[in-house]
């Protein structure tokens, strides 16, 4: 009813806020930029960046206010975004991404001698395709999502141009991106096919049609099991989630690094949010076929990010395994949020989200100290090259040591209140074995961070770091300083008070029950 | 009651104070310009001695009559989750928290860092404030946080602080722990899960949580074995031991005396909290199983003991078995067992410690652990080769020394409840006098070789930091009587709680405990373990 009244033909701009900052912002700042080239200068470009980022934020609180007036949900543009609760959370935590990645990415560029304000405008756009992943309530739209997200982000993973690895990752990237979405393209056609609409809201319609009608889906249409497996296989590719993990490693091993930390924040939480909402809002009638899917990629992925970590010994690498554990656990949360039980559900929902909000954190923080270490010519990641860190960088080692016990998921960080919640979802839709084997499995992930660990602390380095051969000093860039506190700072106040903001957490993860 | 909890509450947050002053000496430590790293020492020092002070003031403050939990503090952190920060200490957590406030400045005083003393004493105050906070947490989420919690400072003072093979050990005994206490976290939302079925409360409140007894007996000893699985890597019971004698010797002094002392009671403590009062039923059920891996524990950690040729392993493996003679008072199930293992942990801290701290000297001076290496040290050491035969003895457990009383204690309570085992246990303390006095000896008879010879005796700022170890060995020995009466009442709760909440089981008839009865034992305990010394002496000789 309610969203039938507001659906008006013509274009809501005001609620449109984020969309426009990214997507127009992005714009805006290429055309300045190549019209007056004073403003070509590297901080001007970081700055905008990280100006749209806060005032997406700030239109999105005012969004919110308008969203509570209008009882939680306000459809747009004829159908094809709802801004709700959900949309909120996780635009906020993408914007925060690009905040961090516009920190991170100014220092960068200034320290590789790289040019230009068109990584900005990339990340701009990228973001935009998150945002839209997560307010889309048409599969099309999720797809358009998904689209300027991704080729944004293949670009920025070649953009490094004198580095081969940045350009292989690229293309390693590309390649494989595209095909998980001819995926995903054809599961939406599955689907249309299977139940007329490309609209969620429709979808689930259709399938409540076909439930009321006594029959079960399966038998209704295995068009339409073939389709969701479709868009798993599209959205597990997104996420990082084994079996669809393989070009994980490379590409973030090979992506300049403020850019994999980028695709480890942003474009995670934008491929989950569409991930949730699609599967939740459209299918979440269908939660007995789809769920023990997810159990087992979660399980797969933990197992996967775990155990092949062990012998890795370029830290970015490790910290692309790590991340594909990370995305076992959220996928985890999914599945409890696939629950019928509507209590088991928001409690998925929100773990979830909750998980994306503090990873995003950890994560960036992570990645920023590896842009550090990583020094001139963005090459200093081995293990090696953190040998001794602790004497050389305190600091930057002693923040680094919380990001990584916070991966580990240890007490008084927000990485434990999310792997907590991941597991009190589970235990409370009584997937004891599942619960029990992924913290099981994350001790082995627990490991990795420990390597690290001791080679910052407990290893002497082989040869001086500052050797004249060598990658030269670690530059303590403050942008890209101020960010990494942001992040551990971040990461210790939910540690400890995990329940701040836990209002905008809990109408976030009751969005999509019924 | 409660009014008076409330008026302590509000006027003195004891309890919270007794996390924050190390956390907050941590954080001052950490603040510190990093080139004036010789006050990090004398930070931490007037910061655990802050500590310790007022966990002795809690002490003197407690109502000795109480049996329940004292001095509650609750303050809400995640309502819907029915998470609170819930601390609370009674006649059993009490003591822990003092001896853990007392080993430390103790341990701080008596060692000192080879290098990097700033990072050395900000891991040892946080190190302090997770393992006070453990024994007072009463929810179970809490205790969890900071049982896990103090890995990372641990690890880090065997990993960089340590020696030989150190960062082998850390690893080791870092994921060794965490995989124990991996299936807990899963263990414990259960518990709460499963309890919210039947109550419809969610709480994660330990009291609650035991009074509600909501798990049917199969849930509940599933989740006890999951919980003990925990417990048993940090005790550590035997088949998952291998990790301790690798930390123990490869730590420095003080994360030896720390582990030895405070964090291996953090499994102990778990099984009487966590097992023996929450699941009362399942842990009467399983207890056959512990008793007899607590008796494998007494009889094998004493004769890998015997073998050893490091002094540091030596004691590590005697650890092993005075933590199987604790084990065995718990789940004797019956008042005496129970008081005496809690006893024991305390002893067993104070004695421990100090054997380590001595070993460490021993070290400090002759740069070697070897027994072998070591001889005649009586000759040139004195002093210290005195003070290593009290806290000897007392490990031994020689009556008038305070490891008799808890020893004592737990056979008592074992004959009664767990008769088997006991007799079986009683021979392990025979062993322990055979492989320390064997020890002894070793190092300190015979005629020093050069360098043992010319080993500088203790100095009296070491001697002065020990003094209050002895001082307790020889006071609980003498008069246990203060620590009894405190302890009494809550055992006795937990006693009527576990014959509560178990079918058909009543406390067995204890020993025959009237005064002249006892008198007697004693009379007889004291002869025989003399002769057993004296035998093993000789034996020696």
């Amino acid at each position: 009813m309610l969203a039938q009244t507001i659906a008006t033909p013509e274009v809501p701009w005001s609620l449109l806020w984020p969309f426009l900052l990214m997507a127009l912002g992005a714009v805006v700042l290429v055309t300045l930029t190549s019209l007056v080239p004073s403003l070509r200068t590297r901080g001007f470009a970081a700055f905008y960046t990280a100006t749209m980022a806060v005032g997406s934020v700030v239109s999105l609180y005012w969004i919110w206010n308008r969203v509570q007036d209008e009882g939680g949900r306000i459809v747009v543009l004829d159908g094809a975004l709802s801004l709700d609760y959900f949309f909120l959370f996780t635009a906020g935590t993408i914007s925060l991404a690009v905040f961090f990645a516009a920190l991170l990415l100014d220092d960068f560029l200034r320290r590789e001698g790289l040019d230009g304000p068109e990584w900005y405008v990339l990340i701009m756009l990228s973001a935009a395709g998150g945002l839209m992943m997560a307010a889309a309530e048409d599969l099309i739209v999720t797809f358009l999502g998904l689209e300027i997200l991704s080729i944004s982000v293949y670009v920025l993973a070649a953009l490094h141009l004198r580095r081969r690895d940045s350009q292989e990752a690229g293309f390693k990237y590309f390649v494989l991106g595209a095909l998980s979405s001819a995926f995903f393209l054809y599961g939406i056609a599955l689907i249309y096919g299977a139940t007329g609409s490309t609209r969620l809201s429709e979808i689930d319609a259709a399938l409540f049609i076909s439930n009321a009608r006594g029959l079960t889906p399966a038998e209704d249409s295995s068009l339409l099991l073939a389709g969701m497996a479709l868009l798993i296989v599209g959205f597990g590719f997104k996420v990082s989630a084994a079996p669809f993990h393989m070009w994980t490693p490379d590409v973030y091993q090979g992506a300049p690094t403020p850019i994999t930390g980028f695709m480890a924040s942003a474009v995670k939480v934008g491929a989950f949010a569409g991930f949730t909402r699609v599967f939740l809002a459209a299918f979440g009638r269908l939660g007995n076929d789809w769920r023990p899917v997810i159990g087992a990629m979660a399980l797969l992925s933990i197992v996967i990010g775990s155990f092949l970590a062990i012998k890795q010994d370029n830290v970015k690498r490790m910290l692309a395994y790590s991340s594909i554990s990370h995305a076992g656990f959220i996928l985890i949360g999914l599945h409890s949020a696939g629950s019928i039980d509507a209590a088991v559900s928001a409690l998925g929902s929100r773990s979830v989200l909750f998980y994306l909000f503090a990873y995003t954190f950890m994560v960036v923080g992570t990645f920023g100290v590896a842009t550090l270490v990583g020094r001139h010519g963005d090459g200093a990641h081995g293990l090696a090259d953190y040998a001794g860190l602790s004497s050389r960088q305190p600091i930057l080692a002693g923040l680094l040591v919380v990001l990584l016990f916070a991966q580990a998921g240890i007490p008084f960080t927000s990485g434990f209140w999310a792997k907590f919640g991941v597991i009190e979802a589970a235990v409370r839709g009584e997937s004891y074995v599942l619960a029990g084997a992924a913290m099981v499995a994350a001790v082995v992930g627990a490991y990795l961070y420990l390597r690290i660990i001791v080679s910052m602390y407990l290893t002497q380095p082989a040869v001086e770091a500052d050797d004249v051969a060598g990658p030269g000093p670690i530059i303590m860039a403050p942008a890209a300083t101020m960010a990494i506190f942001f992040a551990v700072a971040a990461t210790l106040l939910w540690g400890v008070l995990p329940d701040v903001g836990g209002d905008v957490l809990r109408d976030a993860a009751t969005s999509f029950l019924r | 009651m409660f009014a008076a909890e409330a008026a302590e509450a509000v006027s003195f947050p004891l309890l919270p104070a007794l996390v924050l002053v190390p956390l907050l000496t941590a954080a001052v430590i950490g603040l510190m310009p990093a080139e004036r790293d010789d006050y990090a020492r004398i930070i931490a020092l007037v910061g655990s001695t802050i500590t310790g002070a007022l966990s002795i003031y809690l002490l003197a403050d407690f109502q000795t009559a109480d049996g329940g939990f004292q001095f509650v503090v609750e303050r809400d952190w995640i309502a819907d989750l029915g998470l609170s920060l819930r601390l609370g200490v009674d006649g059993i957590s009490l003591f822990l928290v003092v001896m853990t406030g007392v080993l430390f400045p103790i341990g701080i005083l008596a060692t000192s860092a080879d290098h990097d003393a700033k990072p050395y004493h900000l891991w040892i105050m946080v190190l302090m404030a997770g393992s006070i906070g453990v024994f007072m947490a009463l929810d179970l989420l809490l205790f969890f946080m900071f049982f896990e919690i103090v890995l990372v400072p641990m690890y880090f003072l065997i990993g960089s602080w340590g020696h030989g093979d150190r960062v082998r050990a850390a690893l080791k005994f870092f994921l060794y722990t965490m995989a124990g206490s991996a299936l807990m976290l899963v263990g414990i939302v259960a518990v709460v899960f499963l309890t919210n079925q039947h109550t419809g409360t969610v709480t994660f409140d330990i009291r609650e949580l035991a009074s509600a007894q909501a798990l049917t007996t199969n849930e509940a000893r599933v989740v006890l074995l999951v919980f003990a699985l925990a417990f048993a890597v940090k005790v550590p019971l035997f088949p998952l031991h291998t990790w301790l004698p690798d930390a123990h010797t490869e730590a420095p002094t003080v994360g030896s005396v720390i582990l030895a002392g405070v964090m291996l009671k953090l499994g102990t403590y778990g099984f009487l909290r966590f097992g023996l009062y929450l699941f009362p039923q399942a842990a009467h059920d399983l207890a056959p199983v512990f008793l007899t891996l607590g008796v494998i524990g007494i009889m094998y950690g004493a004769i890998v003991a015997t073998v050893q040729r490091d002094l540091k392993r030596l004691i590590a493996y005697s650890s092993i078995a005075h933590l199987g003679f604790i084990i065995l008072g718990l789940f004797a199930l019956n008042s005496q067992g129970i008081q005496g293992a809690v006893l024991q942990m305390v002893n067993h801290g104070i004695s421990t410690g100090a054997l380590f701290i001595l070993a460490g000297w021993i070290y400090e001076r002759r740069h070697t652990r070897e027994i072998a290496a070591l001889k005649g040290l009586q000759k040139a050491a004195p002093v210290m080769a005195g003070v290593f035969t009290l806290v000897m003895l007392s490990s031994i457990g020689l009556p008038g020394l305070n490891g008799f009383v808890g020893e004592f204690l737990i056979l008592l309570g074992a004959f009664s409840g767990a008769r088997w085992w006991g007799i079986v246990a009683t021979s392990g303390v025979i062993l322990a006098a055979l492989y320390l006095l064997w020890a002894y000896q070793r190092v300190f008879h015979g005629t020093p070789d050069q360098d043992n010879a010319v080993m500088p005796d203790l100095r009296l700022s070491e001697f002065l930091s020990i003094l209050p170890l002895l001082g307790l060995i020889v006071f609980l020995g003498v008069y246990p009587k203060p620590v009894l009466d405190r302890m009494e009442p809550a055992v006795d709760e937990l006693i009527t709680h576990i014959e509560a909440n178990v079918d058909d089981f009543v406390e067995p008839e204890p020993a025959p405990v009237v005064e002249q009865d006892q008198r007697d034992l004693l009379v007889e305990a004291l002869h025989e373990a003399e002769e057993k010394a004296e035998a093993a002496g000789e034996e020696g000789e």
